[in-house]
């Protein structure tokens, strides 16, 4: 936050303001090739080591477009509802930075591969229509590390080390149409559309959309305009938020911050603006004064793309099953709220918890068991759910092993615990550590009798009719059986003989 | 026998080869030794590849003693313009900016002349980024015309056209983006071709403007040239606007060489004000020739033509703007003022005013502006719209004839200097060659005899459709087979000084 930047409270200014949002997200293509070259795209490979005479921009290189970048853009385009072009051209975006090899960027401008999509997004219990302007293919750039100075940017820096691997790598971006009406929403429909979209992404294997590595990162556009005026404000674009909360904080940031701007009479300026992590504020970059002209033409040195109908319909027909789609279906076949499933999907739970109950589990033991025992675990380690070494299958076993009353849910703890911390699978451990309820009538008896003889009062109270004070019993039973009993057998046979 | 063994086409060097008469390494030999003898007053070579050249041979020689042999062009010496990478070899492209300069990687044609066991001798001369037609714009320096010293070779492929010329090579490729390769041709009294676009791979040819760059063959006789041709062609996957499609037969028809029954027109625009007598008049012989031979001319208008020059300024001017944008010293080449206290955006600033020489910064200028937004469609987009009258001018004359015909310039060559400073003057060389690069057609310039005003050669212009790049061989070879008998010897013959 620069030193003149002033704030209206979030609930103060949505009184006065109607945010208008877009989102303009980049995503790195899983291609096992580059977009125009055959390098490969390993992640953290050595620096420069995935590099070729064409993503290097080396004169007399020319590019070649990679066919499977195309598929998956058609994918993305027919997720999301577009209409895919019949002929579309890509084009040089021209500006000088160090790390662009040619200092042009092949992107695509007035004819973008797909165009007027939608994806729907849950918030609250309600559902927002979020419109697709346009996906389009581009390469990305290399990357710039400065070295020396206090800012880490290149103004300032002693030297600058550029990294090319990451050069010529697909990138599609997805571009919204502006979002309005959201009102308090807004930053809320912003993160959910970004998780929607990844969500979706994931599921069509185009990306492995990890925003912490980069593989995709958002641009928030963002405007107000009084109640009641139908006229949209200045927007400002802030660059390269890079998780979801961030697209959040900076979407209210800017609220906050341009609210401040038009309550004291000022006008917003048209620019870019850049997020900091740390603050969660944002700082301007680049005003549209001085706005780079980017000479887009028609990229010369290749042909037109004009994707055969057929081969559309073969990528369409071959889509799998939408996540919202998805959810709506398991919600129905598990018999959830949508409470419980926002509750399951937030926990990243829904695909575990999915993998269970088709390993044999009840959609309620599976939730049970992944939503507590082991949501705690995780939780107790920082570790995500799925990070968590014990398989859905074998959270299934263990379900079916309490199911059948072999073992009481605390020694299904144990098994659990075991199988996470490496000792096997839960049958081995059950094996291995020898657990399992008692359930030999004979010396389950012996073991309430003599807990009856010790304790003679509470034997009393419960022949009174104060059933309650089973429990004393019941402990003292388990005890005597180091835990291997299933209490409910137990308290049943302490009722039946106090009776 | 080495003086010999230069006067000789790639077609006899190529028979003499294929029976052991002469060695590959003798023959490479004798023109490394009349580069040595006459190329400090040609200058047609930038860099001189003796000790590859000789290694190549040897290669070649041991495999032609083995039984081996890879084409016809095994052992024949091929001059390479500065444009095309080639590993172990600087590439410059007669620029500053790109002085030493060793590419790690061979253009796709150089490695088919390689995998052909042609020669390759040495790097041409070139107007800087191929920007120019006449060599005067080489950060090296200029070539001169051998058939007289004080004139120019005609560029931008000045240099290719000049060894040829010089026999200091019998065979040289360039590239033709609005006539590189035709009017050195033309000046030099030699054959050369513009093939079809897309005919020919420009992966590793350095960019000027990439949706006209052509690259072709040089050579003495049409059918040099067909083989040179055939050898280089054909589709390249590197490439994305190369042509999936077999390379027309080129060669057969160099040899056929009949053009009886042929449909010829000629251009009615490319003609009258401007053009120099002689020119005119070697051009009407010429045509008169072809009918003799049993050709049916009639006159074809291409009204569009006269607007040729000008959309050409704007299109390759603008491509070049962007295409040019990566010389900034980030990877390789030159890089002027890091001291240390410089950014990098400095660094590039200063490296391009010094690297980049008054033409291509001219161009630069004058395509960053025509691209620039607010007069992108006034300009470029306009450019464009011409572009597409042009093609339907080509598509209406081809379907009333089978080839168009023109003088390849408006005048002979010109005086080294002469034009030096008035672009609009050395624009105007290109004239008849910028609408086949603007169509994408094919075209190629043959000699047509020697204007009487100065003695200097004049090239016939053929031009055919897309694809249709046999036609050129067999129209010129038919002319070239009449006009050597009339003359009594082939026109570089007659050629004073240097060459005699």
């Amino acid at each position: 936050m620069t030193m003149t930047d002033t704030l209206v409270p979030f609930g103060e200014a949505m009184t006065r303001y109607e945010p208008v949002i877009g989102l303009e997200t980049h995503v790195e293509l899983g291609t096992t090739t580059k977009m125009f070259c055959g390098c490969t795209t390993v992640f953290e490979a050595d620096p420069n080591t995935q590099v070729c005479p064409v993503c290097l921009g080396l004169p007399g290189s020319l590019p070649v477009v990679n066919r499977m970048a195309i598929e998956y853009t058609i994918r993305i385009g027919l997720a999301l509802n577009c209409t895919i072009a019949t002929w579309c051209r890509f084009a040089r975006k021209n500006y000088f930075y160090p790390d662009m090899p040619k200092n042009f960027q092949i992107s695509q401008y007035d004819e973008p591969l797909c165009t007027n999509g939608w994806l729907d997004v849950p918030v609250g219990e309600a559902t927002v229509r979020v419109g697709i302007e346009r996906v389009h293919l581009e390469e990305d750039t290399g990357k710039s590390r400065h070295v020396g100075g206090a800012t880490g940017r290149i103004h300032g820096a002693e030297y600058s080390l550029v990294d090319y691997n990451r050069a010529g790598i697909p990138l599609v971006e997805v571009v919204t149409k502006p979002i309005a009406g959201t009102g308090a929403d807004a930053p809320a429909v912003a993160r959910t559309y970004v998780t929607e979209l990844r969500d979706l992404l994931r599921s069509l294997h185009v990306s492995d959309v990890r925003m912490e590595e980069g593989s995709l990162r958002c641009d928030v556009n963002v405007s107000l305009a009084p109640r009641g005026s139908s006229r949209w404000g200045k927007r400002t674009e802030t660059k390269n938020v890079n998780s979801l909360r961030s697209v959040q904080r900076a979407v209210e940031f800017e609220i906050e911050r341009q609210a401040a701007v038009l309550d004291a009479g000022g006008r917003v300026t048209q620019e870019t603006r850049h997020f900091h992590e740390d603050t969660g504020t944002t700082t301007a970059g680049r005003s549209k004064e001085e706005a780079q002209d980017y000479r887009y033409f028609p990229e010369p040195d290749l042909v037109p793309v004009a994707p055969p109908r057929d081969w559309v319909e073969q990528i369409r027909a071959a889509l799998p099953e939408a996540p919202s789609a998805r959810r709506a279906r398991l919600r129905a076949e598990w018999d959830l709220s949508e409470a419980d499933m926002t509750a399951l999907t937030n926990a990243g739970a829904l695909d575990l918890v999915a993998e269970t109950v088709a390993a044999g589990a009840s959609p309620a033991d599976a939730r049970k068991w992944w939503l507590g025992e082991l949501a705690r675990r995780a939780n107790e380690t920082g570790a995500e759910l799925t990070a968590l070494t014990i398989t859905p299958a074998q959270v299934a076993r263990v379900a079916a092993v309490v199911a059948a009353g072999t073992l009481n849910d605390k020694l299904a703890r144990q098994v659990i615990d075991a199988v996470l911390a490496g000792e096997g699978s839960p049958d081995e451990v059950i094996e291995a550590r020898g657990l399992a309820v008692v359930s030999d009538e004979g010396a389950l008896t012996a073991a309430v009798d003599e807990a009856i003889a010790a304790n003679p009062d509470v034997a009393a109270r419960i022949r009174d009719g104060r059933v309650a004070a089973a429990g004393v019993l019941v402990g003292a039973v388990m005890k005597a059986t180091s835990g291997q009993a299933d209490a409910a057998r137990v308290r049943a046979l302490i009722l039946q003989r106090l009776s | 026998m080495p003086a010999e063994l230069t006067r000789m086409t790639a077609a006899e060097l190529s028979a003499a080869l294929a029976t052991g008469e002469v060695s590959a390494t003798e023959v490479t030999q004798a023109h490394l030794d009349r580069i040595a003898a006459v190329d400090d007053r040609v200058h047609a070579f930038l860099h001189v590849a003796a000790d590859q050249a000789l290694e190549q041979a040897a290669t070649i020689d041991t495999e032609h003693r083995r039984g081996t042999r890879r084409s016809p062009l095994a052992g024949v010496p091929v001059a390479v313009k500065d444009v095309f990478t080639t590993i172990g070899l600087p590439t410059t492209c007669g620029s500053r900016i790109l002085e030493g300069w060793h590419p790690p990687y061979d253009a796709t044609i150089t490695t088919r002349l390689k995998q052909a066991g042609a020669i390759v001798i040495g790097k041409t001369n070139m107007d800087e980024f191929a920007m120019g037609s006449s060599t005067e714009n080489s950060a090296f320096g200029p070539s001169h015309n051998p058939w007289d010293l004080d004139k120019v070779p005609g560029g931008s492929s000045g240099g290719s056209a000049a060894a040829v010329a010089a026999y200091e090579a019998p065979l040289a490729i360039g590239t033709d983006t609005g006539g590189s390769i035709r009017q050195p041709a033309s000046v030099c009294g030699i054959v050369g071709t513009k093939p079809t676009y897309g005919g020919s791979s420009r992966y590793g040819v350095v960019a000027f403007a990439s949706s006209l760059d052509t690259p072709g063959p040089f050579g003495r006789t049409v059918l040099d040239a067909a083989l040179l041709h055939e050898a280089m062609s054909g589709y390249d996957p590197c490439d994305s606007t190369s042509i999936d499609a077999p390379v027309p037969p080129v060669v057969a028809a160099a040899r056929e060489a009949d053009v009886s029954g042929m449909r010829i027109g000629v251009v009615t625009e490319l003609s009258g004000e401007g053009y120099q007598s002689g020119v005119l008049s070697r051009f009407a012989e010429a045509v008169e020739l072809l009918e003799s031979l049993g050709a049916k001319v009639t006159e074809v208008s291409c009204p569009h033509f006269k607007y040729a020059l000008p959309a050409y300024y704007l299109i390759a001017p603008s491509e070049c703007s962007s295409n040019l944008a990566r010389f900034d010293a980030m990877r390789y080449g030159l890089r002027v003022g890091d001291n240390g206290d410089r950014d990098a955006e400095e660094v590039m600033a200063l490296t391009r005013e010094q690297g980049f020489g008054a033409e291509v910064k001219r161009r630069i200028i004058l395509g960053t502006y025509a691209l620039s937004s607010g007069y992108y469609d006034a300009y470029y987009g306009k450019a464009q719209q011409v572009r597409t009258l042009i093609i339907r001018d080509f598509d209406a004359a081809f379907g009333q004839v089978d080839v168009l015909v023109s003088p390849s310039t408006p005048t002979t060559a010109f005086a080294l200097g002469e034009r030096a400073d008035d672009p609009m003057a050395m624009y105007l060389a290109d004239l008849c060659t910028i609408p086949s690069d603007l169509a994408g057609n094919a075209a190629l310039s043959v000699p047509c005899g020697l204007a009487p005003e100065n003695g200097l050669p004049v090239g016939l212009q053929v031009m055919a459709p897309a694809l249709a790049d046999d036609r050129l061989y067999r129209v010129a070879a038919a002319a070239e087979a009449a006009f050597t008998g009339r003359w009594g010897h082939p026109l570089l013959a007659e050629a004073k000084g240097l060459l005699s």
